[in-house]
């Protein structure tokens, strides 16, 4: 669908010298901290940025010139821009009548796209009168009348609130699915981009981090960033020092499988990654889970008790080269600074309560090691990783 | 209570005050010209004295009048039109588009609004008779265009602003020219902003009396206020006050009708429901 693509912001690079390859009817996320161009990317992507250098291609055509309406693409905007002067009935035929379509077609068309949306009973409303989740679907029929080559959404959801935001994901996936349409989607938010990408590419200041399946992000994070951006609550990073195959936590040592170990040999003091559900009560563990982790005893400081799950807070001291390395993904990351503490999730089960001393068990397989100078992961499964950010083009695309 | 007591005789007091010269016009132009003439200080005409519809009847039947009733609604439709339509596309570029100048372009504009029409009266007399324009309907209409451009176009500009821009970039992802754009997105949704400039403009260029008296001689372009100050009658000595008064209730009419008109098309708050506010 798509192929290379690089861009330049007015001497900022905004987006820099980032390709994807989009196949036909994939359902691909550009996901990221705000200001990450994202949003610009998905911009030139439909016409209405300028492209510095590179090529955009639709198919075989290269669109790098052509004007917005040339292109063919079906854009869903972040706060809909509906045509206020319209009715939902002629929002939703705009398109087919600027492409004077006659009557009898665009009124078919308007009337499956309805259907599809359930907007019946809506036609003949103003967009003032409708409610967010409403104007949504009616900015979504108005993508999907035309027969385009493409879906865009920029952040589509973001306007909504929670609960109607979990109604529409699914309905976004579904229709999606259902008209086996290429789309490309904008999001800021991890979970829509985990739950509705077939690939998700995770970019960060203008630069793509990785290009992958959710489950290869999520498994297999090329960078801390990518690792410390995909999961909710986020990964654990932990100063460590791994000597053979036991790594030195600062709740004590942890033994972690040989050829991980291998990896990260003779680096010094490195960063472990570990995500919270990688921990466990150890009381609650089954003894013949129990030999694939190791265990270490640490206390608790506060539990949030969720009824099908709880999270744990164990706060820890790091020294100062990790901390400030950690501080550093906090700012890429849009979060604030908060102290070093340890997440870990619980099973419900667990009797652990505030302030107790617990036996955690660590499931080690799970764990990465990064190299705290650079970020990079050193334990990555780089079969099952898709396409990551390496360090040599991390350097060239630094403007000079 | 005591408040709607109070805001009923502050809005009757108000009412009177401004509409009593308006409704007194109307009175005497219902009083026959001989009553005016000898004394005829009641509201209500005195006994005998009543015309009816005659002054209107004979206002009417006035060539002049009428000829300088079409000369005004002429040219004041066609410089509001006019004026729309540039005011318009310049509010459109100033609004939207970034270019060198522009911040200069706004303050002549309001400089040119500033200037009193006075002053230019008599520089324009000599260059119309010059070239011609004396006189004539584009004579005033350039004139009352220059005028009204630049309110026209602050006013605009303001209501452009106020358009989100992504409705214009939605468009033009839906297959729209930016012309198509500006045509069936921007300009309907500018329309409470059209029609207010359309108004300012027509008031400007009817009730203009200044360029009307000055710039014309005959009744090829004389246009209504000043019509009226030529309004003589029959005997130059004696004004035919209730004949004249009956020529400005006529002369308001239209602009009563084209107000009416347009205020309909003041919807505020059209935008609303564009974009998630």
């Amino acid at each position: 669908m798509k192929n290379i693509v690089k861009k330049y912001g007015d001497g900022f690079p905004a987006v820099n010298d980032i390709s994807i390859d989009v196949a036909d009817g994939e359902f691909v996320i550009l996901v990221g901290p705000s200001g990450c161009g994202k949003s610009t990317l998905l911009r030139m992507i439909v016409g209405l940025e300028d492209i510095t250098s590179g090529d955009m291609m639709i198919g075989d055509r290269r669109v790098n010139d052509l004007a917005p309406r040339e292109r063919n693409l079906a854009m869903v905007f972040q706060n809909y821009a509906l045509y206020p002067h319209l009715t939902v009935y002629e929002n939703i035929a705009f398109p087919l009548r600027l492409a004077k379509a006659d009557d009898a077609t665009v009124d078919e068309k308007v009337r499956a796209a309805s259907k599809t949306l359930e907007l019946d009973e809506h036609l003949d409303r103003k967009p003032a009168n409708l409610s967010g989740g409403q104007r949504q679907r009616v900015a979504m029929g108005r993508a999907i009348v035309r027969d385009a080559d493409a879906f865009l959404f920029d952040e589509p959801l973001s306007n909504l609130d929670a609960k109607l935001r979990g109604q529409m994901r699914s309905e976004i996936s579904r229709l999606q699915k259902k008209l086996g349409i290429t789309t490309v989607y904008v999001t800021h938010d991890q979970t829509e981009a985990m739950t509705l990408g077939d690939r998700v590419a995770v970019l960060k200041r203008g630069i793509l981090q990785q290009l992958a399946t959710p489950r290869e992000l999520y498994s297999n994070p090329g960078n801390l960033f990518v690792a410390g951006f995909i999961g909710s609550p986020p990964m654990n990073f932990l100063p460590a020092t791994v000597e053979g195959t036991s790594v030195e936590l600062p709740f004590g040592s942890v033994e972690i499988p040989a050829d991980k170990a291998e990896k990260a040999a003779g680096r010094g003091l490195l960063i472990a990654g570990i995500r919270p559900e990688a921990f466990e009560d150890a009381s609650v563990v089954e003894e013949s889970k129990r030999a694939s982790g190791s265990t270490f005893k640490a206390t608790v400081e506060v539990v949030e008790w969720l009824g099908s799950e709880a999270f744990g807070y164990i706060p820890f001291e790091a020294p100062p080269e990790v901390q400030e390395q950690l501080q550093q993904l906090e700012r890429d990351l849009d979060g604030e600074t908060l102290r070093t503490q340890l997440v870990i999730s619980l099973d419900a089960a667990s009797k652990v309560s505030e302030g107790d001393e617990a036996e955690i068990w660590v499931d080690t397989a799970t764990m990465h090691l990064f190299d705290p100078s650079t970020g990079e992961n050193l334990t990555i499964d780089r079969e099952n990783a898709g396409r990551v950010l390496t360090l040599q083009e991390e350097a060239a695309a630094q403007p000079a | 209570m005591k408040q709607r007591v109070g805001l009923v005789v502050g809005v009757g007091l108000i009412l009177v005050w401004c509409l009593l010269p308006v409704v007194w016009i109307v009175s005497l132009s219902l009083k026959d010209a001989v009553a005016v003439t000898n004394g005829s200080p009641g509201f209500f005409p005195a006994d005998g004295a009543f015309a009816g519809f005659d002054n209107y009847r004979d206002a009417w039947g006035n060539d002049q009048f009428r000829r300088a009733i079409i000369n005004s609604l002429g040219i004041s439709l066609i410089s509001t039109t006019l004026s729309v339509i540039l005011a318009t596309l310049a509010a459109y570029a100033i609004a939207r588009l970034e270019f060198r100048g522009k911040k200069l372009v706004l303050t002549t504009a309001l400089a040119i609004a500033m200037f009193p029409v006075v002053a230019l009266v008599s520089p324009l007399f000599d260059m119309w008779r010059a070239v011609g324009l004396y006189d004539t309907w584009p004579g005033l209409i350039i004139p009352y265009m220059s005028f009204t451009l630049p309110l026209a176009i602050w006013t605009l500009a303001a209501f452009f602003r106020e358009i989100p821009w992504e409705l214009e970039q939605a468009a033009q992802v839906d297959g729209a020219t930016s012309w198509q754009a500006f045509r069936k997105v921007i300009v309907p949704l500018a329309a409470p902003g059209v029609f207010t400039a359309a108004i300012l403009t027509f008031f400007f260029a009817w009730n203009d009396f200044v360029f009307g008296i000055t710039l014309t001689s005959t009744e090829a372009a004389r246009p209504i206020p000043a019509s009226l100050s030529f309004f003589v009658g029959a005997d130059p000595f004696n004004r035919p006050a209730s004949l004249l008064a009956a020529g400005a209730v006529i002369a308001t009419i239209p602009i009563v009708i084209i107000v009416l008109i347009f205020q309909r098309k003041i919807v505020a708050g059209l935008t609303s429901g564009a974009v998630k506010g």
